[in-house]
């Protein structure tokens, strides 16, 4: 019998692991290689030292790209948080309070449904939606509406200014579904007899939401935050349909590190592109090790 | 409400009572305003989400120039042929059921692996155990694009550059690390006393682990697995890189990507409105049905 548990267990364990660390492990590791050397594709890989990551140093466009996803890393979670926390207050708490029960407002199981559904959709299908929605003439869903009102159409994707904005409003309007469900599952697992005591004491909606809910919430927040702040990092498809040009926008004005992967593999650049995945790894474990540390509070007992 | 006070101050009820009803009284139309105020909040956002939607599909049905003219009427007359000059022309019918080849080969090859390996690591103590597990969640740590230039030359050197089988391959493997690792947490919390007993009865260990374990573990299978189908569905970095040279192979992430791009070029609006829609339609007929199902796959991995 014996033998037969280690015989079913490797037999078991050989497909899965065999797959996992051909097309997932050896890759990886490989990459911290790569990054190390001049290679075009055609001959063996040319050990260079540094060399890559010199470049990148000085590479204008990696550095637009990091400027980028600092900008989404901190109004990506903000916004999406704000917004998604607050809805999730109105559905579940904010229909004041019936026989000592909590109730959300009127329709919030539809609500729900309806919000959540970004989620469902590929977010290459939600860019392409999105290319038409922002098209800047009377084609476009905003803008045929203001040229009809008679005002000028702005350019949501090709004005420099605006074009990063415009694809973190998209983002937004994917993730806030998400999260609301994510905070009403979180919501409702909050013992009514504690709103039913600080409403006692006189409390507030405003102090409901801030002195109770939020702190109760801390460890989902602290979820969202992680994963909005991973999401941040990536952003390749919709930059890379979205941006004018397909180059990440507007004289690199939406690049983010994916597309600049992408970019330099494409003109077989792949030392150079392995540095910028390795650049890319090391912020993102950065990111989620602030985050944890930061955040870390003290988990209130319920 | 008024049965609260009394229970944690049984010795004064009366005056906490007064105070709290009094209150309520005067929260009954603040409340009443904060419910409308609330109300339209949530339905201007319920538009923000929906109109975009509506929006393709009306536009689907329309000419160029009632395009460009008039945005936001109802189209003319229906055009079902933009969705047949899409489906066939642009393509979509391909991308689609190419799609559909991809994600349910992948998501069967995902769910079958990935539970078998959570399996034995779950329940079965071995040399190695914990760090092939930790070998397999540690994938859940690194971003994709570290491993794409090495990942296209592994595939590339198997011979499986712009094929379904590479693909489909590299699916299963990039949805291991979650799936493992909530398949794992999922076979822990089964009972020993099913399982000693079906060994009394006979059965060997495979015999016990998909007559008896995978069965029992269906709510966690209905879970990743959407979470899997989903996910794999929307993948657009792997096949973009993987399948680059055979638009016969395109998955409908990728197609619907290049028509908008071409859209441009052959002026064709209402076909790539057409296109948009035929993307759009399944998933909300998807939604529709498994609605909640969905909502807790997809949210699986944050709540636990």
């Amino acid at each position: 019998m014996r033998q037969g548990k280690y015989l079913f267990v490797y037999s078991f364990l050989l497909a899965p692991v065999a797959l996992y660390a051909t097309f997932v492990i050896a890759p990886y590791v490989q990459a911290f290689y790569i990054s190390l050397t001049s290679w075009r594709g055609f001959t063996a890989p040319k050990y260079i030292g540094f060399e890559n990551y010199q470049r990148l140093l000085h590479d204008e466009h990696f550095w637009k790209a990091v400027r980028h996803h600092i900008v989404l890393l901190i109004a990506l979670p903000i916004v999406t948080i704000g917004i998604a926390l607050f809805f999730a207050f109105l559905l579940n708490v904010g229909g004041g309070s019936q026989g000592g029960v909590r109730k959300g407002v009127w329709g919030s199981k539809f609500y729900r449904v309806v919000f959540f559904f970004p989620q469902v959709l590929a977010v290459s299908v939600i860019a392409v939606m999105f290319q038409v929605v922002y098209r800047p003439n009377s084609s476009g869903l905003i803008n045929g509406v203001l040229m009809k009102l008679g005002l000028d159409p702005v350019y949501f994707l090709s004005n420099p200014d605006l074009a990063l904005w415009s694809i973190l409003a998209v983002m937004v309007w994917q993730a806030v579904g998400f999260y609301v469900v994510l905070f009403s599952a979180g919501m409702a697992s909050v013992p009514a007899d504690i709103y039913e005591a600080a409403e006692l004491d006189g409390a507030t909606r405003m102090t409901l939401f801030f002195k109770v809910t939020l702190p109760l919430l801390w460890d989902t927040i602290q979820v969202a935050w992680v994963y909005l702040g991973i999401a941040a990092f990536d952003a390749f498809a919709l930059v890379s349909v979205l941006s004018v040009g397909n180059n990440g926008g507007p004289d690199w004005n939406t690049t983010v590190i994916g597309v600049e992967i992408y970019q330099n593999m494409q003109q077989n650049k792949y030392g150079y592109a392995s540095a910028m995945g390795v650049a890319l790894f090391f912020l993102t474990i950065t990111f989620a090790a602030l985050t944890l540390r930061v955040s870390k509070r003290e988990t209130i007992e319920m | 409400m008024t049965t609260t006070p009394q229970q944690k101050t049984p010795g004064k009820p009366a005056t906490p009572v007064r105070t709290a009803s009094g209150r309520q009284g005067a929260a009954r139309s603040d409340s009443r305003i904060f419910g409308g105020v609330s109300n339209t909040v949530l339905a201007i956002w319920a538009i923000i989400v929906i109109a975009p939607i509506i929006w393709v599909f009306l536009s689907s049905f329309k000419n160029t120039e009632e395009i460009f003219n008039s945005p936001w009427t109802l189209p003319g007359s229906l055009r079902f042929d933009n969705w047949a000059r899409a489906w066939s022309k642009a393509h979509v019918g391909r991308y689609f059921l190419n799609s559909v080849l991809v994600v349910s080969l992948s998501t069967f090859g995902t769910m079958l692996l990935g539970s078998m390996a959570a399996y034995v690591l779950a329940r079965y103590k071995f040399i190695g155990n914990r760090p092939i597990y930790y070998m397999f969640v540690s994938g859940l740590a690194f971003p994709v694009f570290l491993a794409l230039v090495p990942l296209f030359f592994v595939v590339k050197n198997l011979g499986l550059l712009n094929t379904y089988q590479g693909l489909i391959l590299v699916y299963i493997a990039y949805s291991l690390p979650f799936t493992v690792f909530f398949m794992h947490s999922f076979f822990k919390t089964l009972p020993n006393a099913v399982a000693e007993a079906a060994m009394i009865d006979g059965a060997g260990h495979a015999k016990l682990f998909f007559r008896v374990m995978l069965p029992m573990a269906k709510p966690g299978l209905v879970s990743i697995g959407i979470f899997n189908i989903l996910g794999q569905w929307a993948q657009y970095l792997l096949p973009v890189v993987l399948l680059s040279s055979a638009k016969d192979k395109w998955v409908l992430t990728q197609g619907i990507a290049d028509i908008s791009v071409n859209a441009g070029y052959e002026a064709d609006w209402s076909g790539l409105f057409a296109a948009l829609s035929i993307a759009i339609l399944p998933m909300i007929l998807m939604y529709a049905l498994l609605q909640r199902q969905i909502q807790a796959g997809l949210t699986a991995g944050a709540v636990k």
